[in-house]
């Protein structure tokens, strides 16, 4: 049954339903849980009632107060030399601070990562089921897939579900056969190629101190600086983003496959008082 | 929603002096309080929880506790609404059963996580009202807490709370666990006993403060030799 699954063949009767259009998708109101290996996930949906507007008219009553936890500040980009992504590590539940030490880099396959900002669940879900197609399309293609089809793939995950209250702000980086790759997906369906993206709510601070320090052709430690001066500069101004004092920050540099898992330069820890950095604690590096 | 003013106080009581037409709707949530917390040592795990079931301002029972025990070597603990807590745990007793007959083998922690991961996503746009923290030990034997949030992000800790008087709890475990914010001060390793003493001191301080946690205390201590439970009474007002 899995070989089948992977394989990607189809049965007769899935083969019939596309040639005799399918009844109505069903609107569940409850999921069924006990099927392994469903093709299509289920989701269930309040009935009659709109989605995206539905739990913010259930936290009015009985002290119902259900506050999913959003993610805050990253940007990526890249340079002559490869990929650089930088991202916070606060995590906010309303006014609530869930976490202070989430890790925002979500590693697709060793080749590709997506970031995280938005709904925490959304980007966990969809990046996950993003890596299972993007190892289903290596098994059954036999070469890795690109960037721009990985982010293709996110961006059609995105648009089947627009409208319903998603919120994902996404960067899908890579190397690939074009070299280094860089994507924006969010919730709306937009996917734009860049050479440079922040998202989030300290975005704006980030994208104007990495645009006044940007060249094409940095060397790689100047671009590591660049990246971390991004985050720490919108984290210092953003009471949504790791704060100035104990906050915790991850570097990645996405360089050639020839070591395929990107360096990663991981917890820096940045020490503040006024705006002059008195101290930093060296990170570890991991290969 | 006519008026903005009748979402200033959610559930309280409000003045009385008419706001303007408000509407009312049945609300498939209710709110049933309750406190978790997880730690997770060299090698044990704690979790606990207090036993109160709350609604409004009654009191339905005063010995309802919120952890279920999963595995020999993973409880779980849930608050929220009591409704989606119990159909929560029954979906995951169910899943681990066909796991273990599919595979023979027993889930481990890290996979039980990543399979609520995806049962609570399933209900993304009516989720399940529980805030989730599993506590157990990993493959290597050491202490493992996973913390959710009601749709399905989670990661791994080594502390967490959960419930109604977490904001309260988080900061002081922050503090005495994690050493954050002190000075000077040697990071010793959590003992066992001194992680239960802690937790116990901890909802002590709960109960004092927050109006849905008290009456007792459930700590479920994992180790390799199995899970071991204490109840210890808190303040019943």
């Amino acid at each position: 049954m899995a070989l089948f699954q992977v394989s990607g063949l189809k049965s007769f009767a899935e083969l019939r339903e596309q040639i005799l259009p399918a009844r109505q998708t069903h609107l569940f109101d409850r999921t069924n849980h006990y099927n392994f290996g469903t093709k299509t996930q289920e989701f269930a949906v309040p009935l009659g009632v709109d989605p995206s507007g539905f739990l913010g008219t259930c936290s009015r009553d009985g002290g119902v107060s259900i506050d999913l936890n959003h993610g805050t500040t990253t940007l990526a980009f890249k340079f002559r030399h490869g990929v650089i992504v930088a991202v916070d590590s606060r995590a906010s539940a309303g006014r609530y601070l869930a976490s202070n030490d989430v890790n925002k880099v979500i590693e697709i396959n060793p080749y590709l990562l997506g970031t995280m900002s938005g709904s925490a669940a959304d980007c966990q879900y969809w990046e996950r089921l993003l890596a299972k197609e993007c190892r289903l399309y290596r098994l059954r293609s036999n070469h890795r897939i690109s960037v721009a089809a990985a982010s293709k793939l996110l961006c059609n995950m995105m648009l089947g579900y627009r409208g319903m209250g998603l919120s994902m702000g996404s960067m899908i980086c890579g190397w690939d056969k074009e070299g280094p790759g860089l994507y924006y997906v969010d919730d709306r369906g937009t996917r734009l190629s860049g050479r440079m993206f922040s998202t989030g709510c300290g975005s704006s601070y980030a994208y104007g101190v990495v645009d006044s320090g940007y060249r094409e052709d940095m060397a790689v430690e100047e671009a590591y600086e660049l990246g971390r001066r991004g985050i720490a500069h919108a984290t210092h101004r953003d009471a949504y983003s790791g704060g100035a004092v104990n906050s915790e920050y991850t570097l990645v540099y996405i360089h050639q496959p020839t070591t395929p898992v990107p360096r990663c330069l991981r917890h820096f820890s940045l020490v503040q008082t006024g705006v002059s950095t008195i101290g930093r604690v060296a990170g570890t590096f991991q290969d | 929603m006519l008026s903005s003013n009748a979402f200033v106080d959610p559930g309280k009581m409000k003045d009385y002096h008419y706001t303007g037409p408000v509407e009312h709707r049945f609300s498939p949530y209710s709110f049933n309080g309750g406190t978790v917390l997880a730690v997770a040592g060299e090698d044990f795990a704690i979790v606990a929880s207090d036993t109160r079931l709350s609604e409004g301002y009654s009191i339905h029972s005063r010995d309802s506790p919120k952890c279920y025990k999963l595995t020999d070597t993973t409880v779980i603990g849930c608050s929220g609404f009591h409704g989606d807590c119990l159909t929560l745990t029954k979906i995951i007793d169910a899943r681990l059963k066909m796991y273990k007959h599919s595979n023979n083998k027993t889930m481990t922690s890290g996979a039980i996580a990543a399979m609520l991961s995806t049962i609570l996503y399933g209900r993304r746009f009516f989720p399940y009202y529980v805030y989730n923290i599993i506590g157990g030990l990993d493959e290597h034997g050491k202490g493992a807490v996973y913390s959710f949030d009601p749709v399905g992000s989670y990661q791994r800790d080594t502390y967490k709370a959960g419930g109604s008087a977490s904001a309260m709890l988080q900061p002081l475990l922050d503090n005495q666990i994690g050493f954050k914010n002190m000075e000077g001060v040697q990071h010793v390793p959590l003992t066992q006993d001194k992680a239960v003493q802690l937790v116990k001191d901890v909802f002590i301080s709960a109960a004092e403060r927050d109006v849905y946690t008290g009456d007792a205390l459930r700590v479920c201590i994992i180790t390799k030799e199995g899970i071991s439970e204490q109840t210890v009474p808190l303040r019943k007002d």
